[in-house]
């Protein structure tokens, strides 16, 4: 029995009549202590699947279980790191952590959860920033805190919503090494949703391409069997990371064609007769030339056909 | 360089729209309205009462700040009624439709109307309670016309909460009252404290009608009397104080609202 267990989950949004398809069939089981990314474009839907994974969406058909309970609402056990932060910005990065901590472990003492807390603002270098407040930190910092409440909560299963995706690339690079070299330490099992498949095989053990919607789906499971810890410049040269690489692309670049869909449009053409430049009702700057009428105002109309 | 010019933008440009709202005062009480005091004759006339300001003299002649102080206390009775009945009015809007569905088109027929229109209607409303009727009528019309910045700005804020907020409160379970006090409070604030700015200013306007109708002793009681007594210098006097009043509560409570924006 694998920890997370997806089974032909289908979800849609809209009513009846105008209904869109997001995801198709999804089946997916991730193990415990596993590093799973799933790859895909923008829009496809990895959001709406990982709302559903969270229990913040319910799917429309199919079921989901984490350790055999069906996921029916959101909790801590399911720890997620939306990719926007949602940190409270009137809370500081020790208090943001706090009121997750005060709710998962009520029963903890204050030494405790002190403990736990500082512990966890040390494990993403933050313990300098600890009483700043959101809107004093960098995007990188921010999520750093989103990432150490995640992990102060314990959950059974860490959900990464492109969560380094509004970074920019160098502060990416950083945070990518820090998740590896947490997931290292926690042995955590996550599940990492992004739209760059070099980030998903350097992290992971596993990456699977989503494929465009409408209805997406997911694609075949690509193992990625480069031992750990991976060395990012040694990676990039590495023939066995190429070839998964060169198969994710292949694999999601192959829906390209199917994703220009045909659309067909009635188009109404402009209900006007032209002004004719060419010819002048008389002589003189100002003459008279036929003004531009509707083809409703017509009474009758001469089409002369030269053949 | 820079300091010079600020000093000239912050100092000697206020001070010329002054010198000519002065003049212009002269020039129409030379001219055109020959009965309005021209600025020395407002000064001569109101000296008593502004060199002695908490003079007590009888009810209706006081010291022009123990008069502001009246109407003060007033004020914040009514608008404390208007806090404390507005807010959660507010929040219930903001979290739920059906509410919003319900007491929409009262709000909107209710909100324009005048606090002269209320005073009477609370007059009435508390003719049971013998000698304190003009101050409830007062406290019931500053409460009624000041409260529905506070109720209208709150409930756009509770609406305008962000999604992630919310989720962060149902990925944690929070209970209902931690999920108000912990996030939804904390989110709404900058824009509570929007209505409560403007709730605090309607307030002040509200006073001087309340005053005037009850003739309770205050600011706005102290001008109507002052008219009908002939005594119009001191009627500007009022008007300046109540000007005064107004702007240096307007600044107080913009100083509170810059306090509780977030980011």
């Amino acid at each position: 029995m694998s920890l997370l267990e997806v089974t032909s989950v289908n979800r849609g949004f809209g009513p009846a009549h105008a209904r869109s398809e997001i995801l198709g069939n999804i089946n997916l089981s991730i193990e415990e202590g596993e590093f799973v990314a799933i790859v895909g474009y923008s829009g496809t839907g990895k959001t709406t699947l990982m709302s559903l994974l969270a229990g913040l969406l319910q799917p429309d058909s199919g079921t989901i279980t984490l350790a055999g309970q069906p996921i029916t609402e959101p909790g801590p056990d399911r720890g997620i790191v939306f990719q926007n932060y949602s940190l409270l910005p009137w809370l500081t990065v020790y208090e943001n952590i706090a009121l997750a901590v005060d709710q998962v472990f009520p029963s903890w003492t204050a030494e405790q959860r002190r403990e736990h807390i500082e512990r966890h603002i040390a494990m993403v270098n933050l313990t300098p920033a600890r009483n700043k407040v959101p809107r004093e930190l960098s995007g990188g910092m921010r999520q750093r805190v989103s990432v150490a409440r995640t992990l102060a909560m314990n959950p059974k299963i860490l959900l990464l919503d492109e969560p380094l995706g509004a970074l920019d690339a160098l502060t990416r690079a950083t945070l990518q090494d820090e998740i590896a070299r947490i997931w290292e330490s926690e042995k955590k099992t996550v599940v990492l949703i992004t739209n760059d498949p070099d980030e998903g095989i350097y992290l992971a053990d596993r990456i699977i391409p989503l494929t465009p919607g409408p209805r997406a789906t997911l694609g075949p499971s690509i193992p990625i069997p480069l031992p750990r810890p991976r060395d990012r410049a040694a990676i990039n040269h590495d023939p066995a990371f190429k070839a998964i690489r060169t198969r994710v692309l292949d694999f999601l670049l192959s829906f390209q064609e199917m994703r220009k869909t045909t659309l067909s449009k009635n188009l109404l053409l402009p209900d006007l007769v032209p002004e004719d430049l060419t010819r002048s009702g008389g002589p003189g700057l100002f003459a008279p030339r036929r003004r531009p009428v509707r083809r409703g105002e017509l009474k009758r109309e001469e089409i002369v056909v030269r053949s | 360089m820079i300091f010079s010019k600020l000093k000239l933008d912050s100092l000697l440009l206020p001070l010329i729209g002054v010198v000519a709202f002065v003049a212009l005062w002269f020039g129409l009480s030379a001219t055109v309205s020959p009965d309005l005091p021209d600025p020395t004759a407002t000064w001569v006339s109101s000296k008593p009462v502004v060199v002695e300001p908490f003079a007590y003299r009888g009810e209706m002649d006081q010291g022009i700040l123990r008069f502001t102080w009246l109407s003060l206390v007033l004020v914040a009775k009514g608008y404390a009624i208007a806090l404390i009945v507005g807010t959660p009015l507010g929040f219930i809007l903001g979290l739920s439709k059906v509410a919003t569905k319900i007491c929409d088109p009262m709000i909107q027929v209710l909100r324009p109307v005048s606090p002269l229109a209320w005073l009477p209607l609370g007059m009435i409303l508390f003719m049971k309670t013998g000698k304190g009727v003009s101050e409830m009528a007062a406290l019931f019309t500053i409460a009624i016309c000041s409260m529905w910045p506070t109720v209208l700005n709150t409930a756009v804020g509770v609406r305008s909460i962000p999604q992630d907020y919310l989720n962060v409160a149902k990925v944690l379970k929070l209970s209902r009252t931690k999920t108000l006090f912990k996030v939804l409070v904390p989110a709404t604030l900058p824009y509570m404290f929007t209505g409560f700015r403007l709730s605090l200013g309607i307030a002040w306007l509200v006073i001087v009608a309340a005053e005037m109708l009850t003739g309770r002793p205050g600011v706005g009681g102290f001008l109507w009397q002052q008219y009908n007594s002939l005594v119009y210098e001191q009627i500007i006097l009022c008007i300046l104080t109540i000007g005064l009043v107004g702007f240096v509560l307007d600044r107080l409570m913009s100083l509170v609202e810059a306090r509780f924006k977030t980011a």
